[in-house]
């Protein structure tokens, strides 16, 4: 898949509690979540970001809580794949599991800055930086996680077995 | 080559002979536990898969602690999903209203997970069971789905870090203190995606309420798992609890370790992981002048009797500073009529603390004692990230029991010494 969008650049250990604050937990109702994306990291995101942009985190993306209501907040706002140097392992799993496309790129962080537009190819696994021939390479996903994708998660794969 | 426990426990799960770190592996699982944040979306996952029946009965655990008692409509409504589905299915561990309890402290409590288990949870903090000699690992609500469908869940295999703790613990320094100073040490990734296995003399004699502390908080360096090998000590925790056969697993004597980390935790004060990250931690002789605003004593990391007690122990004919409001959150109903009966909660009450049903509200900035604006609280919580606790500009500050009591005395980040 070409992943093409706009990227929005966040640090190191963006936890699940400012991706979606437990204060608004008490809905799963996706349109609600995508309301509060990331609003603890950046109050304003959400009314500056248009569908098909990119998140790029640095280490531990997704650290904390298990929260689902994460990867389902960032997907239902619209942002086409998230691309960090390292995630946390319970979004690792979620965003697998529930079809949000995650990237691990160690480079591309350093290289990167907001507001850059990115074309991400996830079957060659390189990310290209707009307006430059400047190109990273994505680390290879396992098997059994493309097994994931190509089944359409987690539920589906098993319905399929 | 040997294996470590939980490479052992997670074998026991498969038709596996052999098993190694970075390995795919399906496992079944003893527990699967949803609460009623976690819950619903597994539950209309597991619907939307076409979901008849639960794979057994016993061995699913839905837990409504997170925002009740009910703070509002939605999360109302959340927790009347979960309960029908829960009468739907017959869910043999259904707690709620005054029988539920903070899930990580429950579940021990009535012996529904044991020494040897594979548990999973759609809660982070399902890796405090590991304080067992259980393999427990929190997980999403669509893992949760699926293993209350099929009684299966993927896992990769985590390498371990062993960390040999040794030397004695000073007054006033707990399993609290000793967590924090490894996720201070390590970071809130120095185990990503690994187990983090508790070892050594201090080990040996540490109670069961300040291991359960320890692995409650291995997610906060990003582990898979915390493990402590059974012994004792955790023998007579479970044996009047379990109402089914268990298993001790212990770690080969040449199993492989991708570290190995020794910590003298002689030398160790009472220590404080100040905003905005569980690995920014101080001892608290190094903590300065913060005033708070609040005191929370609770959680499933420090929500026990023995925290109770440390912290009546302490607040025991003196009072809350002017100013701040202390809030204690026994975590179980079990453990409220133990303080009840024990004259805990007099005690409290003489304090001018604010005795709150167990709920995890507090601490996740649910309901029942959220900061505004600029406030902040001590809590013997296990996070302080950004918004932890109510707003966005407000402060948490982690501690043990007998530090968030000594600084509700104080009205300032304190240790029990200065009293």
């Amino acid at each position: 898949m070409i992943f093409k969008g706009k990227v929005w650049k966040f640090g190191d250990n963006i936890d699940t509690d400012a991706i979606i604050p437990a204060r608004y937990l008490n809905t799963s109702d996706p349109r609600e979540l995508a309301k509060h994306c990331m609003e603890d990291a950046d109050p304003d995101f959400v009314t500056r970001m248009k569908p098909g942009d990119i998140i790029v985190g640095g280490e531990n993306f997704g650290c904390g809580s298990s929260r689902e209501h994460a990867p389902i907040a960032i997907k239902a706002a619209g942002i086409s794949c998230v691309v960090a140097k390292s995630f946390a392992r319970i979004f690792y799993r979620n965003a697998f599991n529930m079809g949000l496309p995650i990237f691990e790129s160690r480079e591309f962080f350093d290289a990167i800055t907001e507001g850059r537009e990115i074309t991400l190819d996830s079957i060659r696994g390189i990310i290209t930086i707009g307006g430059t021939d400047q190109k990273f390479p994505i680390s290879p996903i396992p098997p059994f996680m493309e097994q994931l994708i190509a089944d359409g998660g987690l539920m589906k794969h098993i319905a399929k077995k | 080559m040997g294996n470590t426990i939980t490479e052992k426990i997670l074998m026991a799960h498969t038709d596996l002979k052999e098993i190694a770190p970075g390995q795919l592996i399906n496992a079944h699982v003893d527990i699967a536990l949803g609460n009623d944040i976690t819950a619903p979306i597994a539950i209309s996952e597991f619907r939307a898969a076409g979901g008849k029946k639960v794979f057994d009965k016993d061995k699913v655990a839905l837990v409504l602690d997170h925002f009740t008692p009910n703070k509002d409509i939605n999360s109302a409504q959340q927790c009347k999903t979960v309960r029908e589905f829960a009468m739907e299915h017959g869910v043999t561990h259904f707690f709620e209203g005054g029988q539920v309890g903070v899930e990580h402290a429950l579940l021990p409590e009535k012996g529904i997970v044991l020494p040897g288990d594979l548990i999973i949870g759609a809660d982070s903090h399902t890796c405090t069971y590991g304080a067992l000699g259980a393999f427990a690992t929190g997980v999403g609500s669509t893992d949760l789905a699926a293993a209350m469908l099929t009684g299966e869940l993927w896992f990769k295999v985590p390498s371990s870090i062993k960390f040999v703790v040794y030397g004695k613990l000073a007054k006033w320094v707990s399993g609290k203190d000793l967590i924090l100073s490894v996720v201070g040490r390590i970071g809130v990734d120095g185990a990503l995606y690994q187990a983090m296995e508790f070892t050594g003399e201090t080990i040996s004699n540490l109670p069961m309420a300040d291991r359960l502390s320890m692995a409650n908080m291995a997610i906060e360096a990003g582990a898979k798992n915390g493990i402590f090998a059974p012994d004792a000590i955790t023998e007579e925790y479970v044996k009047p609890r379990a109402k089914r056969p268990y298993k001790f697993y212990a770690s080969d004597a040449d199993a492989v370790y991708a570290d190995v980390i020794e910590i003298d935790a002689s030398k160790l004060e009472p220590q404080v992981a100040f905003p905005h990250l569980p690995s920014n931690v101080k001892g608290v002789s190094q903590a300065g002048n913060v005033k708070i605003d609040q005191a929370l004593i609770g959680s499933c990391t420090n929500g026990r009797i023995e925290d109770l007690r440390i912290a009546a122990q302490i607040l025991k004919n003196r009072k809350a500073a002017p100013g701040v409001r202390l809030i204690v959150v026994p975590a179980t109903p079990f453990i409220y009529k133990q303080a009840l009966q024990e004259g805990l909660l007099e005690i409290f009450m003489d304090a001018e603390a604010v005795i709150s049903p167990p709920s995890c509200g507090a601490c996740l900035g649910g309901h029942l004692g959220i900061l505004a604006e600029g406030e902040k609280s001590v809590a013997t919580t296990n996070r302080n990230f950004v918004g932890r606790m109510g707003h966005p500009k407000s402060e948490v500050y982690l501690a043990s029991p007998a530090v968030a009591a000594a600084s509700a005395v104080l009205g300032r980040i304190a240790s029990p010494e200065e009293l």
